[in-house]
Order: C-alpha cells, then sequence, then structure tokens
C-alpha cells in the first residue's frame, strides 16, 4: 500500500476547516450585506478609528516583542552558564502557569496593579510614590509581557542552549575575548530562536483583546478589540470580517518584512 | 561572586514575576468574601461548594471532554497525516507543511471568525462545532510532535523486519509505531494543553448555549467571579503541578542521563 495515502483524511480535513474558512471570510469581507461586491470592509482600515487602534496595537506589539527580547536573552545566557543542565527544570517553570486559566491570570493581574492594589500597598510600606498603571497602555503591555513571555523565552533559550561548547572553546584558542564570543559566536547563532520568538509574541500580541479589555478598563481600544465588538456588539459581520483580512494581510507584510522565513515547527515542539 | 548574585536576582525576579499572579488567585480561594478586593477571612468552603455548583461542573466537564476527545481525534489524523507527509516528495511536503502552518500561524482571532462563518452554514454551533475547530488547531501540534520522529527512524530496521519475513503491518506495528510512540504521546499532551488553554477559538465558535471553563470566566468578568472558580483553578493547577513533577522529577532522580535526553525530545 502507498503509505502518502494516510495523509488523505488529514488532507480532506485541511480543505474542509483550514482553506474553506479562509474562502469564507475573504468572502465576506469582499461583500456587502446584501451581497454585492465591495473592497470597503477592508479599506476601512484606513479610516480614522481604525487606523488609530491600528497603530496602537503596532506599538504596543512591538513595545512588548521588544521587552520580551531584553527579559529572555539574559535568562537564556544564565540559564547556559550556570553548570547543571536546568533546561528541562526551566520548561517545567515556564509551562505550569499556562495551567491557570489565562483570564483568571489577568485578572489577577488586575489586582496587583491597580490604584489600591497589592503592588502599590507595598511600595506605600516603603514610602514609595504609588504607580497609577492601571487603565493605561502601560498596563496593557505589562499583561502582555506577563502572559506571552515564555513564548519568547522558549525559543530563545533553546537555541542558546544548543550551542556546541566546542565553537566556544575554539573561538576562545583563536584569541577571541568574551565580548568577541558574544558577538561573533553567541549572537548569530541565536537569531533564528529570537526570530521565532519574535513571531510568536508579535502575533498575539497585536490581536489581543481580553488582556486590553481586562488592563485597559475598557477604554483603550485595540484592532482586536474592534473587531470583537463588530461581532458581538454591531453584528457587522462583513466590516469585522474585512477588518480581519487587514489584519492578517498586515501581519503577514509585517512577518515578511521582519524577515521571519524560520521553521515554525518550534512553536510546536518547545512547549513540552 | 557578584555576577553569581546578579543572576540568581534576576531569575528570582522572572519567576516572582510569572508566579506572582497565580498566588494571588490561590489566596483568594481561601477568602472568605464574595469581593475580589476584601479579604474577609480564611476558609475552606470554596471547596466544598465547587463541588455542588453545577454550573460551574457542566463547564468543567465539557472542558475536559472537549481536550480529551479533540487531542484523540487529531492524534489520530495528525499520526496518520505525518506517516504519509513522511513519504511525500519535496513539492508535496512544503505544500502540506504550509497547509499545516497556517492555524499556527494565523491571529487565533482570524481563525476563529473565519471557522465560525463557515459552521453557521451546515451546523447549529454548540459542542460539534467547538470539537471541529478544536480539532482543526490540534492537528498541527500532533504532526510537528510526531514527524521528527519519523525523520530520525533508521529506515533499515523496518527493511530489516520486512527482510525476516514480516508483512507491513507487522513491521509498522512491531517497528515503526513503538519508535514513534513517544512523539505521539507527546503530540496528544500538548494538543490537551492547547484545547484546555485556548480561549479566543473557543469564544466563537461555541454558541450560546455552551461554555467551557474559559468562556464562563469571561462572561463573568463584569458581574465579579464566582470564588469557586478560585478553588477550582487552585485543584486543577496542583495537580499539574504534581502530575509534571512525577513526569520530570521522578525519572530524572531515576536516570538523569536518560531524562535529559528524553526532555530535549518531548
Amino acid at each position: 500500500m502507498n503509505r502518502k495515502l494516510l495523509a488523505a483524511p488529514y488532507l480532506v480535513w485541511v480543505a474542509g476547516f483550514i482553506i474553506i474558512p479562509l474562502l469564507f471570510i475573504l468572502g465576506k469581507a469582499l461583500t456587502t450585506a446584501d451581497g454585492g461586491f465591495t473592497l470597503q470592509n477592508i479599506a476601512a482600515i484606513a479610516s480614522p478609528i481604525h487606523r488609530k487602534a491600528l497603530l496602537l496595537s503596532l506599538q504596543l506589539a512591538l513595545l512588548c516583542t521588544v521587552i520580551c527580547v531584553l527579559l529572555a536573552y539574559p535568562l537564556a545566557l544564565i540559564v547556559r552558564s550556570s553548570k547543571l543542565n536546568q533546561q528541562s527544570i526551566v520548561m517545567f517553570i515556564l509551562i505550569l502557569p499556562m495551567w491557570m486559566n489565562f483570564i483568571l491570570r489577568i485578572l489577577a493581574l488586575q489586582m496587583l496593579l491597580s490604584n489600591n492594589g497589592i503592588l502599590n500597598m507595598i511600595l506605600s510600606r516603603f514610602s514609595i510614590a504609588p504607580l497609577e498603571i492601571i487603565n493605561t497602555p502601560a498596563a496593557i503591555v505589562f499583561g502582555m509581557v506577563y502572559d506571552f513571555l515564555p513564548y519568547m523565552i522558549l525559543p530563545v533559550m533553546n537555541s542558546i542552549l544548543s550551542i556546541d561548547n566546542n565553537l566556544i572553546a575554539a573561538a576562545r584558542d583563536l584569541g577571541a575575548n568574551g565580548f568577541h564570543v558574544f558577538w561573533k559566536v553567541i549572537f548569530p547563532l541565536s537569531l533564528p530562536g529570537v526570530a521565532s520568538g519574535i513571531t510568536m509574541v508579535f502575533v498575539p500580541a497585536m490581536t489581543a483583546f481580553v488582556i486590553s479589555d481586562i488592563l485597559g478598563g475598557g477604554k483603550i481600544q485595540l484592532l482586536g478589540n474592534v473587531i470583537e465588538q463588530e461581532f458581538s456588539v454591531s453584528m457587522d459581520w462583513n466590516l469585522g470580517s474585512g477588518l480581519s483580512v487587514a489584519l492578517m494581510l498586515f501581519i503577514l507584510a509585517t512577518s515578511l518584512l521582519l524577515g521571519r522565513g524560520q521553521n515554525q515547527s518550534d512553536r510546536g515542539r518547545l512547549l513540552w | 561572586m557578584v555576577k553569581k548574585l546578579f543572576s540568581r536576582l534576576y531569575v528570582g525576579l522572572i519567576i516572582l514575576f510569572l508566579y506572582a499572579p497565580i498566588a494571588v488567585l490561590i489566596v483568594l480561594s481561601f477568602n472568605d468574601s464574595k469581593s475580589r478586593v476584601v479579604w474577609g477571612g480564611f476558609t475552606t468552603r470554596w471547596y466544598s461548594e465547587v463541588f455542588s455548583n453545577s454550573t460551574i461542573l457542566s463547564a468543567f466537564a465539557t472542558t475536559i471532554a472537549l481536550a480529551l476527545l479533540s487531542a484523540l481525534i487529531a492524534s489520530v489524523i495528525g499520526t496518520l497525516a505525518a506517516l504519509g507527509i513522511d513519504r511525500m516528495r519535496r513539492k508535496q511536503y512544503q505544500v502540506v507543511m504550509f497547509f499545516t502552518n497556517i492555524p499556527l500561524l494565523n491571529a487565533d482571532i482570524v481563525t476563529g471568525i473565519a471557522l465560525m462563518l463557515w459552521f453557521v452554514r451546515f451546523l447549529p454551533l454548540g459542542f460539534t462545532s467547538l470539537l471541529l475547530a478544536h480539532v482543526t488547531f490540534n492537528i498541527p501540534y500532533v504532526i510537528l510532535c510526531v514527524l521528527p520522529k519519523l525523520r530520525q527512524m533508521d529506515v533499515n530496521l523496518y527493511e530489516a523486519a520486512r527482510d525476516l519475513g514480516a508483512n507491513s503491518r507487522t513491521a509498522f506495528f512491531k517497528i515503526t509505531f513503538p519508535f514513534i510512540l513517544p512523539g505521539v504521546l507527546s503530540g496528544f499532551f500538548l494538543a490537551v494543553t492547547m484545547s484546555m488553554d485556548d480561549f479566543v477559538i473557543t469564544y466563537f465558535t461555541k454558541g450560546a448555549g455552551v461554555n467551557t471553563l474559559s468562556t464562563m470566566i469571561y462572561g463573568e468578568i463584569r458581574k465579579g467571579i464566582k470564588p469557586e472558580m478560585y478553588a477550582l483553578s487552585t485543584i486543577l493547577f496542583l495537580i499539574i503541578l504534581l502530575l509534571l513533577i512525577l513526569m520530570n522529577i521522578v525519572p530524572r532522580l531515576k536516570n538523569r542521563e536518560q531524562t535529559a535526553s528524553a526532555v530535549r525530545d518531548f
């Protein structure tokens, strides 16, 4: 028997539940409520309100991605330099929080950050001025970093830990100092991990709507919130689909620009 | 020495950052007050009341049934798919993997909306639509766990079995399947985790009558979360903590070397 045929059920699934739904969202996006062709639903992304939401989403997602890289990279270096092979313990520590429902965790974060919340209570003990960040974009970025940091740490750590020690020894033998070892060996070899981390943090951060809803106090509209409300409140499915398609194209363009092309298979493997 | 101290501090701060909200939730599960912001004294009553709260229990049952069923179906379809994809030539392989990556790369909100727009054409939204949606985003994880195992396998083993008189079925079940089984299992567990963790796709494809724990919590944000929910989450968290410890730490003590490589493969 030809073993390729075993993939047949999956190919049917791909056609039925990946390709057709995408055609449907595209179809909805390109039509008006009574079925005529239009480009307005997609072009609506450029209207002032939507453009504002798009730009804010972009800013916050970029900021979140940068902070995640800056937090994850030193951690990976520290784990590498520690003598034990602690990778499995670090994975364990990173995966465990995912089993606590994420909306509950964001609500707990809201309690920590709110004006008379736990963080400010601790700060006032030390007579430090309270932080007023709840319901601001800063709180949303905080929440995004909190939620998506593991998706950055795991691929970055994977790539840094898999660098062969012999390469570093060779660089040292050839006279490289600590800085050169980092800049010429470790840094270039870690880039694939950083690139897949960026994709895995940027896309969900760009489309988040629950985090902004809770930590933004419902006042700050990201693109995810706008789209969600087209379906749950305004019931304009055509416009909602148009904005989704625009968002998808935008993310596609951004990731091509960031020179993606990394294998996303990491996302599957790194969680365990 | 200073460097080491700094490293410890840094790791400590990251762990604090990741676990502080979880500590808050665990504390809340013992709070004798319906409000999130008032401490009403210590109680364990939410832990007994959660087992008589039928709405929470039914959402919990839906969540678990959905996670296990979708992971099981995805494991079967995904493993068969990986076996087939492994034999494909380069061009076919690239096309299939392109489509496999779509649910992983696409924003959840777009996947959820696209599936919902399609489902409403032929099916009332409910458990069935949820199951189809979860299987759809779970299959790629299974394929990505099984395919590397197949790639690592030595073809000669299978050929040797055939030479020694095994038919293709026997050779598959005696040689290939045991070899890829760890990949299938980690794909299954990953799929369960992803299904339990999902909110966005579930939210768009669930319909009015059904709730999972995630969508139920989302609906309660404005009204206030029932404290029983904190108790249930704490119980779930502790069960997984125990399971992960058993899976990671115990074999580690038994055989450090073997586990190190197993965890890497995992």
